[in-house]
């Protein structure tokens, strides 16, 4: 197996133009996972974590926006100055793994798995976050949404590294959630983001563990756009009942060995509830 | 809390005191060596093929293809075992290799010995194995009534035990019952499975370094199946990261061995996390289902129980688990009157054996729900329905057994009882979201969350039971002020490695205590398991520095023309309680040796008889529960708050020592309680890796408050009773009580889960 440590984006992807089929490694937090356990095997890898230019992140206060590099760290957005920027996402770098694993793990990394339950891609689907692909070949930026095609796949091509992520800087309440069985270091067994934008007085609804993507909730968002008082945080009981009957519609779970998908359903409702409810704390 | 009284004024390093694990800095480190980091010059590295099939004829084995991996040095099938093709503690039905069926997913088929372990790897894969799948039997009520055909030759019932006892038409005007269920649990200690085997030269013998709980046992097994002669088996005890049962057993013993005699070079094998979930025994799945008649105050009239404990694949202790859940039907409550039904069967699940709490967790699980539902029933308050029936010294078990261990059972009750209840409101003083359920998933509002209480009070039975002498060892030479002790003990973690130098230094007044290695060069420890090392090796040291004391002693005595009964140990020093004398231990043994051995037996015990009659048990210990939870009902995530405790010890040897045994164990029951479970579908595993095979972390673990009882134990060498297994026994139910306080409803399975809470 061939290693190569690349310390600029350049060499980065000159070094995956020569190997197209090499395995890119971040943190290594999902891959060291699957290569140890014989999932999957890597005639050549390509590590990411030294360039420099990956590992940077740029807040934009005209246009609005935060560009995260694809190795900021789960360790850097918890805190701030990104935690203030996008809370709904250090809200969700917050539940993954331990401090051990925050501290490896990449935003990159989450993008680049795509698993219906990284806990990342919630919070970036409710953003509508755009992924930039780069490669010797070029720059493009797919929207998250169409980045995830299903379980794990995406529309990286070979050759192509995730270069970064970037969101809107959003006025208003954003927040994640995730249910797993033990109160920390676990898969999510449902999970949803909420971003109420209140400049633009739009809602935000996305659903992880409870489909083979990342899933928006279009009823349930434009149902609590007609009734949300944005200015007051108000939103009315019955409103926030009928949003969550709607977004366990709009779920798809499957029951597995981790749960059932009456639970997923059920939980699911349950937290993009509190979630609205702690948007609109205000009844 | 736990500095007790008795430690303050104790001699460090002695009993009593707080003495530091020897061992301890290098675990913290690193630098410890488990038996996962032993090698050798030359060394081959190991590897097994499984079974992928829960039950599966083997139709054809074809090695062919492994032999032409590069670094291939054995390939090993049935066909290769020398002796005994089949080990187990109990019945010997356990196969070294699968040869024309498989039992189970995860059975051995074959292993290899290569230079890498990559080649290991390959060479697996290059073996082909051609099986004929059958349809598994998974069902352990299909073993139960005969309607699935023998899936072994001895057939599908391990053991059926019947306790019949007093009055059998007793009717109570209170009867309450209820079925009960506990899943797969894992021992899933963090120290994998590892071994090296160094053949002598010529295959005259090997010598096997091992995480094992028992040496001997081991050694007698692997012996069998290498068709030599004990003496020709060495063991040396690998550094063990944790046991808790699981290995007791054999696993990769007999199959390093062999290939290190095949190839004439020393050979490690290591399991991967897959393979450990895999290779070991694991907490019986039971179902149980019990009723009570009681009085209108509460008091137990009768106890009807049935108990299936599934075994699956192969014996193990099936059969000696079976009679500890059904002699402890009754829990730590008098009752007269009992009729009690149990099996252990054999499915093509995967095999269970010994786990921490050995048949009585699953016991104690139901009991205790039955005694809360008693305590609705009359109308009384939970407590005061177990201090009603609790338990003492002279009553008689539904065995007939009458107990003669210090039985404190009330008083265990009114100590906890008055143990304040946690002043942390939902989420803490600082509202913590961490500390909510759901925990770093950041769920519940304290909105959301409901505040339950749970007790529950267990007993457990110490030592082996059923006429089994389980002695143990100890070799004490004492020079130049200097005791070396030996004893094959094995430490597993609980720290008998402490305690035998506390022992040495306080009999023999000496303060430098050397271990020597932990091996077969000595007569067996018996295994550490069944809370018994502290009683029984303890009892064996103790004994050999008593018999190096008096030989100490009388040499004083000649030289100075005393009598050697006016002398004692006071500090290090041989004291003349007659003529006032003082003599430095180090100079009454100055340029000479003592050197004693020792073995301990405990009293012998009986069989049970066809009416399960019999004074079956050695001794006994209990312990009492309580647990606050916070539950989310709508969501149905549980946090462990607080769990108080007081337990009977005997006597606190080392403080610290059992404050650790307390909290590990209460580790256990929580994870049994909310989420450990090995997840099986129709044989086939599902969640054998750490990520779905959920243990506590430090967010899961509750507050642990604790109590000791020290009435010290007549019977017991030392006055101290085993500490290691009450606290899992009655962890469970107490967190299980305290989630039914919260919601309101009947949950009758462990672990409780999320669904169990919302739906059930
Ligand atoms: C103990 C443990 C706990 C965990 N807990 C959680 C959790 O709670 N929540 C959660 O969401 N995840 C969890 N994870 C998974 C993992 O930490 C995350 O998915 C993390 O974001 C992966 O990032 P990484 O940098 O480690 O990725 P890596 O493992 O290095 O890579 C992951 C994948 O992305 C690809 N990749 C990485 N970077 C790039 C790039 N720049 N361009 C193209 N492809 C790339 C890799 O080839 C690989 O396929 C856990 C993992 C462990 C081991």
């Amino acid at each position: 197996m061939s290693v190569l440590v690349p310390t600029s984006l350049v060499d980065a992807l000159q070094a995956l133009a020569e190997h197209p089929d090499a395995t890119v490694l971040a943190g290594g937090t999902d891959l060291m996972v699957e290569l140890n356990g014989g999932h999957r095997r890597a005639s050549s890898v390509v590590v990411v974590n030294r360039v420099p230019e990956l590992c940077t992140w740029r807040h934009d206060p005209v246009s609005r926006t935060l560009r995260l590099g694809a190795g900021v760290t789960y360790a850097q957005i918890e805190r701030d100055p990104i935690a203030s920027l996008v809370p709904g996402l250090a809200e969700a770098a917050r539940t993954v793994g331990s401090p051990q694993i925050r501290h490896a793990a990449t935003i990159g990394g989450n993008v680049g798995t795509c698993s219906p339950a990284g806990d990342g891609l919630p919070v970036l689907s409710a953003l509508n976050a755009e992924v930039e692909l780069v490669s010797a070949e070029g720059v493009r930026s797919v929207p998250f949404s169409s980045f995830m095609v299903g379980p794990k796949r995406t529309l990286r091509g070979p050759g192509e590294l995730i270069s970064a992520i970037t969101v809107p800087v959003v006025d208003g309440w954003q927040g994640y959630a995730k249910v797993g069985v033990r109160n920390a270091m676990v898969i999510a067994t449902a999970s949803a983001a909420v971003v109420a934008d209140s400049r633009r007085g739009t809602v935000a609804i996305a659903l992880g563990s409870v489909g083979p993507t990342i899933l928006r909730c279009p009823e349930a968002e434009a149902h609590a756009m007609e009734h949300a008082d944005f200015g007051e945080r108000r939103l009315a009981p019955e409103v926030v009942s009928h949003c969550c009957e709607l977004v366990r519609l709009a779920s798809r779970p499957i029951d597995d060995h981790r749960s059932t998908a009456a639970y997923r359903r059920h939980a699911v409702g349950v937290l993009a509830g509190r979630l609205l409810r702690r948007a609109f704390p205000n009844e | 809390m736990i500095d007790t009284a008795l430690s303050a004024d104790v001699r460090a390093g002695r009993l009593g005191h707080s003495t530091l694990r020897p061992d301890g800095v290098a675990k913290v480190q690193g630098t410890f060596q488990f038996s996962g980091d032993l090698t050798a010059d030359g060394v081959l590295w190991g590897a097994t093929l499984r079974s992928p099939h829960p039950y599966a004829r083997i139709v054809r084995i074809d090695v062919s293809g492994a032999w032409k991996i590069t670094g291939v040095e054995a390939v090993i099938t049935a066909d290769d075992v020398p002796g005994v093709m089949t080990y187990g503690l109990i019945d010997q039905d356990q196969p070294v290799f699968a040869s024309d069926v498989v039992r189970f997913v995860g059975e051995p088929v074959a292993a290899v010995a290569a230079n890498h372990p990559d080649a290991c790897r390959r060479a697996l894969d290059a073996i082909v194995v051609e099986y004929e799948v059958l349809q598994p039997l998974t069902d352990p009520e299909k073993a139960v009534d005969g309607s699935f055909e023998a899936i072994h030759p001895l057939g599908n019932v391990f053991r059926q035990q019947r306790i019949v006892r007093g009055d059998q038409t007793i009717e109570g005007p209170i009867v309450v019952e209820g079925s009960y269920e506990l899943g797969m649990q894992d021992q899933a200690f963090l120290g994998l499975e590892a071994a090296l085997a160094v053949p002598d030269a010529g295959g005259a013998g090997v010598e096997l370094h091992v995480a094992t709980q028992w040496l001997h046992e081991d050694r007698k097994q692997i012996a069998a199946c290498l068709g030599m002669a004990d003496e020709q088996v060495r063991l040396v005890l690998g550094g063990v990261g944790g046991a808790f049962g699981a290995r007791e057993d054999i696993s990769l013993q007999v199959h390093t061995c062999l290939l290190a005699l095949r190839t004439s070079r020393p050979v490690r094998m290591a399991y991967s996390r897959q393979e450990s979930f895999l290779g070991h025994v694991h907490r019986h799945p039971c179902r149980i289902t019990m009723r009570h008649h009681a009085d209108h105050d509460g008091r137990l009239l009768r106890v009807e129980a049935r108990f299936v404990f599934d075994g699956g694949a192969y014996a193990s202790t099936s059969s000696a688990v079976l009679v500890n859940g059904i002699t402890h039907a009754q829990g730590p409550y008098k009752c007269d009157n009992a009729t009690v039904d149990g099996w252990a069967v054999r499915t093509n699940n995967l095999p269970c054996g010994a786990m921490r709490g050995f048949g009585v967790v699953q016991a104690c699980f139901a009991h205790e729900a039955q005694m809360d539902k008693l305590a609705a029933a009359v109308g009384l308050d939970p407590l005061e329905v177990r201090l009603r029936n609790a338990m003492e010294t002279g009553d008689r078990l539904i065995t007939g057994q009458v107990v003669e261990s210090v039985a404190p059972v009330a008083r265990l009750i009114r100590e906890l009882a008055a143990m304040p209840l946690p002043s942390e409101p939902v989420g803490g003083h600082d509202l913590n979201p961490m500390r909510l359920p759901g925990g770093a998933g950041r769920t519940a509002d304290v909105g959301n969350v409901r505040r339950g209480i749970g007790w529950a009070v267990s007993i457990k039975n110490l030592m082996y039971s059923e006429g089994f002498d389980d002695y143990s060892t100890a070799r004490v030479r004492l020079a130049d002020g200097i005791a070396t002790v030996k004893f094959a003990t094995a430490e597993v973690g609980q720290g008998f490695v402490t305690l035998a130098g506390q022992i040495a230094r306080s009999v023999l007044g000496v303060d430098e205590v050397v271990l020597d290695q932990i091996d077969t060069q000595v007569g067996s420890a018996g295994s550490t398991s069944a809370s018994r090392q502290t009683w029984m090796s303890g009892g064996a040291v103790d004994g050999a520095c008593r018999l190096v004391r008096e030989r100490m002693f009388e040499r004083v005595a000649t030289l100075h023309g005393l009598d050697p009964l006016g002398l004692v140990i006071e500090g290090t020093e041989v004291v003349d309680t007659v003529s006032g004398l003082r003599l430095e231990v180090s100079e009454a043994t100055a340029g000479i040796e003592f050197d004693e051995t020792f073995e301990h037996h405990h009293r012998p015990t009986e069989d049970l008889d066809e009416f399960g009659q019999g004074n079956c048990h050695t001794a006994f210990a209990f312990a009492a529960h309580r647990a606050v939870v916070d539950v989310d009902p709508e969501l149905g995530l549980v946090k462990v708050v607080e769990v108080a405790t007081v337990q009977d010890i005997g006597r606190a040897l080392n403080p610290l020592s059992i404050t650790g045994q307390i909290e590990g164990g209460i580790a256990q029951g929580v994870g049994l309680a909310v989420m450990e479970e090995i997840i099986q579908l129709n044989g086939h595993v599902k969640n054998a890796s750490f990520t779905d095979y959920l243990l506590p972390t430090f967010l899961d673990m509750p507050d642990v408050v604790i109590g000791l009882v020290e009435e010290p134990e007549p019977q017991a060498p030392l006055g101290a009773k085993g500490v290691g297994e009450p606290p899992t026994v009655s962890s469970t139910p107490a967190v299980v009580a305290a989630i039914r306080d919260a919601i309101g409803k009947d949950l009758t399975r462990v672990p409780v889960r999320p669904t169990d809470i919302v739906f059930g």
